[in-house]
């Protein structure tokens, strides 16, 4: 029966059918282009559909016709919050196929730029999912933190957020000693912003309303849908990747894992903040190593140009350093995964090598894709304005998700 | 570490006989190759399993041979235990005109990946809820991941002035798709350099 047939000749009542909405693709609160269709029975969503692939660019397709080197900054396009992690995963899966230790100092750079990637992308997320609930000054003060570690990754490589700094077998060049210094002057200041922030929502009554008991997530459910990352801390799962399977030199890094209890967006809020301040040691600790410890940062060999002093006297370096940027490195024939815990989630790189100088595969295994994957399951029986908050917890970010 | 993926993979011969085709532990990564038809039972026996524990569904993807005689595609599933701490890859060998059982019912995670699958290789899944395509275009032709498939494309949208819409065309390049090989010639590359082709045999 349609409704509008239904008439109830005794109350006058007329049958409600369900309402369907269109969500997006373009709403500030989508976090990109994200389009979901929902079904509401009033204002409880019964039914979430999302769909994706609006920013789909085929990069799995491109990077196949393309050498090692060149697909690099690729992975500076898939999370372009905090774009070094995903470079990281992709030097990890040609570094283990071809065998290449990478010098100490380059790891110590590269766990000192994992972490900023960390903070820079908890800090849009935090104070964005603030906004999506109703605060508008945490994103200006937590905007003006990521713009200082912007200039940070510039002074590192040229450029503010296409970074292509990490390369297979090392770090493109060495960071100067005024940069370390003042990075260092940073995180000595950076916990105060974060009590700051801290200060405007943590306690604020209607930051709480808006997150507390909202988007409950049970070990079951990560299991389930296959959560990673701050959707698993915040349930009380003390879960990751740099702890329990530590790459580079992350194991002689001092840092605490917190974790949830009630596995709400308030509780994953709270996770986020405090990794902040744990990364923020983190930073310090690989700055105090990184004084004391000099060194070259690219492993010299088949995968890594000479150094340019070399090239101006040694033929062969000469070219070496031709073949390397036209042809490319070879990789040995094989197959390879590789995972780094990016600021989302578990971040891997699934390889597959034929020996030649292009990948014959490569898949990209984004922690949002199974976030959001699970935004039916989550949303059910949540009101509306809920939606947008949810999606700000799941840190969705379309670039890594349509890949 | 690779004592106890030895152990494990010796393990799982001997109590999935039947599923397991081979086992391998290459670069310190466990992968079983499994039949097909088997998956499903193998997938939930390494989620319920308490020395297997694989209860986190990592990746689906797969992967394209078009040159390799029967089976075409390689499915290929990561599995990670978070109780366990360890990771397992299982593969299986399907042909074009193959059906892959559906794991959603064992981890419900495996929805948005077999769909994306299906949509990049054009491999279909039975049994699966809800099998449409995720990443490209609405009413999108094709399989992109697929070898034969051109990276250009085969169709290009733009706004028409005059219907006042967005227009889908045929791909038209001013020039050809740029492949530069850079391989050595001694090195298996695939262009006859210039004068080569008047020398005989």
């Amino acid at each position: 029966m349609m409704d509008g047939n239904f008439n109830d000749a005794l109350t006058g009542e007329q049958k409600i059918r369900n309402f369907n909405l269109n969500f997006g693709p373009q709403h500030p609160a989508a976090h990109g282009v994200l389009r979901l269709v929902l079904e509401l029975d009033g204002e409880i969503v019964e039914r979430c559909d999302p769909h994706i692939g609006l920013l789909h660019r085929g990069t799995e397709k491109l990077m196949e016709s393309r050498t090692y080197l060149q697909n690099l900054p690729y992975f500076d396009r898939l999370d372009y919050v905090a774009p070094m992690n995903q470079e990281h995963a992709w030097c990890l899966a040609i570094e283990k196929l071809t065998g290449v230790e990478v010098p100490r100092r380059a790891q110590l750079i590269r766990v000192l730029f994992s972490e900023i990637g960390r903070v820079l992308n908890h800090l849009l997320n935090v104070t964005t999912q603030a906004m999506d609930v109703g605060a508008l000054t945490p994103p200006l003060w937590g905007f003006e933190e990521r713009e200082k570690l912007m200039v940070f990754y510039e002074r590192a490589c040229g450029a503010r957020l296409h970074a292509a700094y990490f390369r297979p077998g090392g770090v493109h060049q060495d960071l100067t000693p005024d940069l370390i210094e003042d990075m260092d002057v940073w995180a000595q200041e950076f916990p105060r912003v974060l009590d700051d922030i801290d200060g405007l929502l943590t306690e604020n009554r209607i930051f709480k309303q808006r997150n507390a008991d909202i988007g409950v997530v049970s070990e079951q459910d990560i299991l389930d849908w296959g959560f990673s990352g701050v959707m698993v801390r915040g349930s009380g799962l003390a879960w990751d990747l740099r702890r329990a399977q530590p790459y580079e030199c992350y194991d002689e890094f001092e840092f605490k894992v917190p974790v949830g209890k009630n596995g709400d967006c308030y509780d994953r809020y709270l996770c986020r903040m405090q990794e902040m301040r744990e990364s923020t040691s983190i930073i310090r600790q690989a700055l105090a190593k990184l004084r004391k410890e000099p060194g070259d940062v690219l492993a010299r060999g088949k995968i890594t140009p000479p150094k340019r002093g070399e090239m101006k006297t040694s033929m062969e370096a000469l070219i070496h350093h031709f073949k390397l940027y036209t042809e490319g490195f070879h990789v040995p024939a094989g197959e390879i995964y590789a995972a780094v815990e990016a600021p989302k989630g578990e971040f891997g790189v699934y390889l597959v090598a034929d020996g030649s100088n292009k990948p014959y595969r490569a898949k990209i295994r984004a922690p949002g894709f199974l976030h959001l994957q699970a935004m039916d399951y989550i949303c059910k029986g949540h009101q509306l304005a809920d939606v947008a908050a949810i999606i700000g917890t799941m840190d969705v970010v379309f670039g890594e998700i349509d890949r | 570490m690779t004592e106890a993926l030895t152990e494990l993979a010796a393990q799982l011969e001997l109590r999935q006989p039947d599923a397991i085709v081979s086992t391998a532990i290459i670069n310190g990564e466990l992968t079983v190759v499994v039949a097909p038809r088997a998956l499903v039972p193998f997938v939930d026996f390494l989620k319920t399993d308490s020395s297997c524990k694989f209860s986190t569904l990592v990746d689906i993807t797969a992967v394209d041979h078009p040159e390799r005689v029967g089976a075409r595609f390689d499915v290929v599933y990561h599995f990670l235990s978070m109780y366990q701490n360890h990771r397992i890859r299982v593969k299986a060998a399907v042909r074009e005109d193959e059906m892959v059982p559906s794991i959603t019912s064992v981890h419900p995670s495996a929805n948005w990946f077999e769909r994306e699958v299906y949509d990049m290789f054009g491999i279909l899944f039975s049994g699966h809820p809800d099998l449409r395509r995720i990443l490209t275009d609405y009413g999108f032709r094709g399989h992109p991941l697929r070898k034969d498939f051109p990276t250009t494309g085969y169709t290009e949208v733009r706004y028409d002035e005059a219907q006042k819409r967005v227009i889908y065309e045929p791909v038209k390049l001013v020039q050809e798709y740029r492949q530069f090989d850079f391989m050595s010639p001694w090195e298996g590359a695939k262009y006859v350099l210039p004068g080569d082709d008047k020398a005989k045999g």
